[in-house]
Order: structure tokens, then sequence, then C-alpha cells
């Protein structure tokens, strides 16, 4: 098993850095409910809920944003050109150093 | 009144199959729903997704599965009150509880199942200062009557099916002026409401603001103006007599946080031998419970459904004794109704 480091700042600007194994076909949302970051993922990874909303705050090239991903961000708020949901963001070795921070929260 | 043996509150899968359970014990259910339709998140938020852990269901799609809850219930002949939130729940002197919901209607029974998944669905709200003092005073989140906004100027947020139709249907000779605003350039909604979006633009009968979100809200008393941020040309103010954000819904715990449950996280806490909460003849099921081990599948809501109701019997029916019988041995569900 290889793990790779992935910095998380959640809403209070706290810095969490988190080991995360390669090789579960875990998404950043999952893991930061492994690590009880406040992450609700209520619809479970489906790209249906928002509650995931983060922003991508290092260069990685990750993979592309999905329609319904995107369709998904029209719907949320507090979005930005580096905003993107966790659940789409599969952990692999590409991941080392990765820097996110959560989005705000809205009703 | 509508008098029952098990008020459901919640109408999602696990909801519905209570029904089925509490039906072979010959036990009565009313269902209440936030929602105008049955089915929860099922229906509301993925209904054309596959779901692949329904024993027996090698795959089966959200929506499809709850038309044959529909049908499996069907025999039992529930009642429903949809499109109502349940505001209050209170214990009656003779034990029963009274369920008020929000238009008004009462319900009465012995026995509460709160099946209420991740809470109630709700309008998104924009993150706009002062929004929530012009709802209803130019601010509206669902359109219910479009007749409303006749002859009026109307602003429409959102990049989705909802936006887009409304956009089409006020901006054809409805109101007075419309301008739809979105965050980006293009949109994804059906193909064809995206094409005759632009078609009124481009004939002049649709403002059409992309890039852009609408970032403040001003009036006196009722709605006046708004000021929509570009993303590179600044801030505009736009008058208006309505403002319509249409982001979808989505789910809160709502009142049931008030009812004088034990919550932890976001969770009803329960007892895992009847799924009976702190509160004696109340329940919890499904996705809003919670205790050691917990997962939030709609196979261990329906588990917890099925044991649920065996307590349920006891609470109606306290005198007479139950006694477990298999479908298969009763000539099916006609056995017994």
């Amino acid at each position: 098993m290889s793990l790779v480091n992935i910095t998380v700042i959640d809403r209070e600007d706290q810095k969490h850095e988190l080991e995360a194994p390669t090789d579960m076909n875990l998404n950043i949302m999952e893991l930061c409910k492994a690590y009880e970051l406040p992450v609700k993922g209520t619809c479970g990874g489906m790209a249906l809920c928002a509650s995931c909303h983060c922003y991508i705050e290092s260069d990685h090239k990750l993979n592309e944003v999905s329609d319904g991903e995107e369709d998904m961000l029209d719907q949320a708020f507090f979005v930005e050109d580096n905003s993107r949901l966790g659940c789409q963001i599969y952990i692999d070795n590409a991941l080392e150093g990765l820097i996110i921070r959560l989005a705000q929260e809205s009703d | 009144m509508i008098e029952t043996d098990i008020i459901i509150i919640g109408a999602g899968p696990c909801g519905l199959f209570t029904v089925f359970e509490a039906g072979l014990l010959k036990l009565k259910c009313h269902l209440i729903d936030a929602l105008p339709i049955p089915g929860g998140q099922c229906a509301e938020i993925y209904p054309k997704k596959p779901i692949y852990d329904i024993p027996g269901y090698p795959s089966v799609l959200a929506g499809e599965l709850v038309d044959n809850l529909m049908s499996q219930i069907e025999p039992f002949n529930p009642g429903f009150t949809l499109g109502e939130r349940v505001e209050r729940v209170e214990k009656q002197d003779d034990g029963s509880f009274l369920v008020t919901s929000s238009g008004g209607t009462i319900h009465k029974a012995p026995v509460v199942a709160i099946a209420g998944g991740l809470g109630c669905f709700e309008p998104r709200k924009p993150p706009v200062q002062h929004i929530t003092e012009f709802e209803g005073k130019g601010i509206d989140y669902i359109v219910k009557d479009p007749e409303k906004y006749r002859g009026k100027d109307v602003v429409i947020s959102g990049g989705g099916d909802s936006a887009l139709d409304w956009s089409i249907f006020l901006a054809s000779g409805v109101a007075k002026s419309v301008s739809l605003v979105h965050r980006r350039s293009s949109f994804k909604g059906h193909p064809d409401s995206v094409d005759k979006v632009f078609d009124l633009s481009k004939n002049g009968r649709l403002n059409l603001i992309t890039d852009a979100e609408v970032k403040s809200i001003d009036g006196n008393g009722s709605l006046s103006s708004i000021g929509i941020k570009h993303k590179t040309q600044g801030e505009v103010t736009v008058n208006t007599d309505y403002w319509l954000p249409l982001f979808g819904l989505s789910p809160s715990l709502g009142p049931i946080a008030d009812w004088g449950l034990n919550i932890s996280k976001n969770s009803i806490e329960v007892d895992t031998y009847d799924y009976s909460t702190n509160i004696p003849g109340i329940f919890a099921i499904g996705d809003i419970n919670t205790y050691p081990g917990k997962l939030k599948l709609i196979l261990c809501g329906f588990h917890e459904a099925t044991l649920m109701v065996q307590s349920a019997f006891k609470i109606v029916y306290p005198d007479k004794k139950l006694s477990f019988k298999y479908t298969t041995v009763m000539g099916g569900i006609d056995g017994f109704k």
C-alpha cells in the first residue's frame, strides 16, 4: 500500500495533514469523512449535493470536471475557478502534496 | 383530522416499506412528506441512477425502486399527506400523538415512525445578506403561480432546467422583462431549452447575464433592486420587482431537531432492539437514525422498519398477542388483509 500526503484547510483556517491510501479507491470527500473533518457527503459521492465543495489550492493537474460535477457546481454557492467537488477527485499517487480548502457551507 | 395506527414521517423507500411490514400486522399507515411526490431522495435527487445493493435486484433505477415499493404497498391502502412538512409532534394525555404538517393537516396515531432520511428538502438559498427579509416580498425560491409575474420585471438565477424553463416561459409574453443570471457562459440544461434561451436572448426578449452572480439585494419593505457582480466587468445594480433564485433543493433536519429527541450529529439516537427513540411511541428508521455500527443503506432501513413495526403492534394493540407469519404460507398478501 502506498500513501500520499494531502493537506486539508478547514473552514476555521485550520490545517490538517492527512495520509491517504492510494489503493482503496477513496475520494477526497471520503478521506475527509474518515478523518472526521466537517464534510457531510450527503449524497454519498454521486456529485448530487455539493456538500463536499472545496477549492484546489495547489498546482496539481486533476481529472477533468465532468458534466455532472459542473451541473452540481451550478447549484452551489461561493463557486470559484478552482472549485471542485471532493467526491469527484480520486486519490492516486499524482495527488502527493495536494492542498485543498473546504468551501463555506450554505443552508 | 386523519387517524391511523402509524404516522410515517418521510415517504422515501424506508417509509414506504414500513407500510408493507405494518400491513402484514394489520396496522394502518399514513405517510407525510414535504416533497409533492413519494420516493424521497430516490425521487428527488437521483431517480435515474441505478442502485446495485438491493437484494434480489442486480441493478434497479432509484425511480423504479420507488414505483415497485408503491405497488408493493398498494394492497394496504396507505394514506398520504404530500407537499407538507411536519412542523409539530405533540404527545397527548392518552399516549397518542398529534402530528401537524405545514398545510395545517392534523394527524393522530399511537405510533410515530420518523423515516426522514436526511431531513426535508428545502430550496437552496444564496448566501446574500438580508435575503430572508425579502422572502415572499420579491424573492421566491419556487414558482407557484407564474401569473404573479405578469407585467413585472423579473430576474432569475441558476443554470439548471428549472431556471431555463421559467426564463423561457416568463419571457414569452408574461413578464415585462426577464433577466437570467448564471455563473458560467454555458448551460447544462436540456439542449432544447438552452437553444430557446439563446434565441430569446438574440431577439432581445431575454436579458442573458452570464459569468455573473447576484451579490446583493435592496428595497424598502419589498425588493426593488439587486446587485449583479460580473466576473470581469464589476458590479451593476438592476431594478427589478422579483428575483427568483432557482438553485434546486437540499435536505435539512428542520423542525425534527425541536421535538425533544436525542440527536447526535444530525441523526436521531435509537435503541437497536426496535429502533425506538428516547420518546416512547416514536421510532426512527433509515438514514435519519444512528446507533453503533449504523450504515446508511436502503436495505438496512428495510430491516429496521421490519423490526420496528413489531414493537409498534404492541403499542397499538397492548392486549393482543402477535404471531409472526410468512407471506408464503398465507396465500400472498390477500391473506393478511
